[in-house]
């Protein structure tokens, strides 16, 4: 018996039992169709984080001052001044580096008119922008000459230009902060909070030399940004920028480093990756139904072979061989799971869709969730309906036909 | 060719268990029978009749004995071995017909055909013609329930002849007929033994029935008693 006959022998067996054939496929179509629906919001959710990861710079990596010990005190993080500008450059010529951003914070009364607001000033490079992948919404960017000449210019982040213009163009005013005046290159887009929820839009940048040696008077910075060609590179580069700055800082090995450095990427992997877990959960208790149908298959098939033992055994008595009532059965089984698939499939984009459209939730239709629910589907189908087709093969011919 | 053996028995006994006791159904049967011979094989219930037609019809083995068709010892044969010689070697016909149910005629007559890999075209052929000489050509798509006792067992006749096996066993294949219908059929397989030298073994318990063969064989407690 090819397999066409097969095919066509459970055709009209399943024809003859329609209703209980579809109530039978209702089972598979709702596994795979919440396989779909449940991975797709999965993804849905990764590809969400994932684009925030990028906009925070995963690739990066964040060198700031470490703490000292002096006299049997330390100090704690962040409150030496060992890093500097030249620090910055050296690293920025490492290999695997495409750009280094380095900063200093402080805060400033920002004057303009009438008005004013008080707010963090941060000092920073031209590479700032695309360190941080942050676009302007107006105007320009300080410029290396800006840099070089420690220019009084500025660029204000969204908050500070709603709060001293309003609706007003701030490009080429003027403001005051620490007596100084600065001329307004241009505005942030805005940015939003932080994910630890302090407003990023909240600044006023100046040029770090401005910064260090007009409004602070210092000559350190206490953050630097290094971004990297990718994430495989962010690890090699931290080791070669550890190792830099300890020869830079003379210290001696074994003896603990002055500064501290932290991977992005790792903090990236780690959101990326309970990501990545929250599909899988989603997954698999929507796998779950798919078993449940599978067995609503197992189930309906050992029925059928048990109604049709005579059936069997009058076509073994014609000369059907354990194979070929094997395939027939096996056929049944998989026509079932089959038709329950791609019936899911629809089903599970249509409600991913839906979804999408009435509530919140990011969701992703991703080719291979599609694929994997529908071998998983046919997988069931082979798995399931294997165990009855192989009873009513190895049925007795003589006993079948006895069968009442 | 004409009165080669085609069944050759030799010594066959065969038991099997019924709720926990063990039944010796065939206590040394030994046959032979020629081809184109018109056999009838009586007997009163429990004889043994359904257990030696099992066997002669390749449905089951002896436990010991042995049992050539056309030759070939079926004794040591697989499953599959014997499932393909029932299909071409052997026509089934049953007292309750066994035809496949709410399956149309001409599809119940082609499923032999499937197992012995016959195209599609092809069976629909073959068994729209031995439908049309069993006179049911006008019945070709009606299911098993609406037709008549006699017609279904024409559809089962015909389904044991698309083949053209070289055995046709029919066992008590009047047993739900009046005796009009019952005639019907016993003179189709009449007309199948001496026009075409199809080799036919009935069971029945009918000896009206049993008379229209060439030869009787009596079996009584799994024994062959009068052969004549």
């Amino acid at each position: 018996m090819n397999w066409t006959d097969a095919l066509q022998l459970a055709l009209q067996a399943l024809w003859r039992n329609r209703v209980r054939a579809m109530l039978t496929t209702l089972g598979v179509i709702i596994g795979v169709a919440s396989v779909i629906t449940m991975v797709s919001v999965g993804t849905g959710a990764q590809e969400r984080i994932a684009d925030q990861l990028a906009s925070m710079g995963t690739n990066s990596l964040v060198v700031r001052p470490g703490s000292i010990t002096r006299g049997g005190v330390r100090t704690g993080a962040g409150t030496t001044s060992t890093l500097n500008l030249d620090d910055a450059e050296a690293i920025a010529d490492l290999p695997g580096v495409v750009a280094v951003s380095p900063s200093i914070r402080g805060s400033a009364q920002v004057r303009y008119r009438g008005t004013n607001w008080g707010t963090a000033v941060e000092g920073v490079t031209p590479s700032y922008i695309q360190v941080r992948s942050w676009p302007l919404a107006t105007g320009e960017f300080f410029s290396t000459q800006h840099l070089k000449m420690a220019a009084h210019v500025c660029v204000l982040g969204q908050t500070v230009a709603r709060e001293l213009f309003g609706i007003a163009d701030p490009i080429g005013e003027t403001v005051v902060m620490k007596g100084m005046a600065c001329r307004i290159l241009g505005v942030l887009e805005e940015k939003g909070a932080s994910a630890w929820g302090s407003d990023q839009d909240d600044r006023v940048f100046v040029p770090l030399t401005t910064a260090q040696r007009k409004l602070m008077g210092v000559t350190y910075i206490d953050h630097m940004e290094v971004e990297t060609r990718g994430r495989e590179a962010s690890f090699r580069v931290m080791d070669e920028v550890k190792h830099l700055l300890r020869k830079r800082h003379r210290i001696a090995a074994g003896q603990p480093e002055d500064f501290r450095v932290f991977n992005r990427a790792e903090l990236a992997q780690a959101s990326e990756e309970s990501a990545r877990v929250f599909t899988w959960l989603l997954g698999s208790i929507a796998s779950v139904s798919l078993l449940v149908g599978g067995i609503g298959i197992m189930n309906i098939m050992l029925v059928s072979v048990t109604e049709r033992t005579r059936e069997v055994g009058i076509r073994m008595a014609l000369g059907a061989r354990r194979r070929d009532i094997l395939w027939q059965f096996l056929m049944e089984a998989l026509v079932l799971s089959g038709a329950g698939g791609l019936l899911g499939i629809v089903l599970g984009i249509g409600s991913a869709l839906a979804l999408a459209r009435f509530s919140q939730f990011p969701v992703s239709i991703t080719p291979w969730s599609i694929a994997v629910a529908f071998l998983f589907s046919a997988m069931v189908g082979i798995f399931f309906g294997l165990h009855p087709a192989r009873k009513a093969s190895h049925l007795r011919p003589i006993e079948a036909l006895r069968y009442e | 060719m004409a009165d080669s053996p085609i069944i050759q028995i030799e010594g066959v006994h065969k038991y099997y268990a019924m709720d926990g006791v063990q039944v010796h159904a065939l206590r040394g049967i030994d046959l032979t029978v020629r081809q184109g011979e018109f056999l009838a094989i009586t007997g009163p219930s429990g004889s043994g009749k359904s257990t030696l037609m099992n066997i002669v019809g390749c449905l089951d083995i002896p436990d010991t004995g042995r049992y050539r068709l056309h030759g070939q010892d079926m004794t040591h044969m697989d499953t599959d071995a014997l499932a393909t010689l029932r299909n071409r070697e052997i026509g089934f016909v049953f007292q309750n017909f066994n035809l496949l149910p709410r399956t149309s005629a001409v599809e119940n007559v082609e499923t032999p055909l499937i197992y012995a890999g016959i195209g599609k075209k092809e069976r629909r052929l073959r068994a729209s013609a031995i439908l049309q000489r069993m006179d049911l050509a006008e019945r070709l798509n009606h299911l098993p329930n609406q037709l008549s006792g006699g017609q279904q067992q024409r559809v089962a006749i015909a389904r044991a002849l698309v083949t053209q096996p070289s055995l046709l066993l029919a066992d008590e294949p009047t047993g739900n007929m009046d005796s009009r219908t019952s005639h019907e059929i016993m003179d189709i397989l009449v007309q199948l033994n001496q026009e075409e030298g199809l080799t036919v073994i009935v069971i029945t318990h009918e000896a009206d029935i049993a008379n229209r063969a060439s030869r009787r064989l009596t079996l009584r407690d799994g024994k062959l008693e009068a052969d004549r």
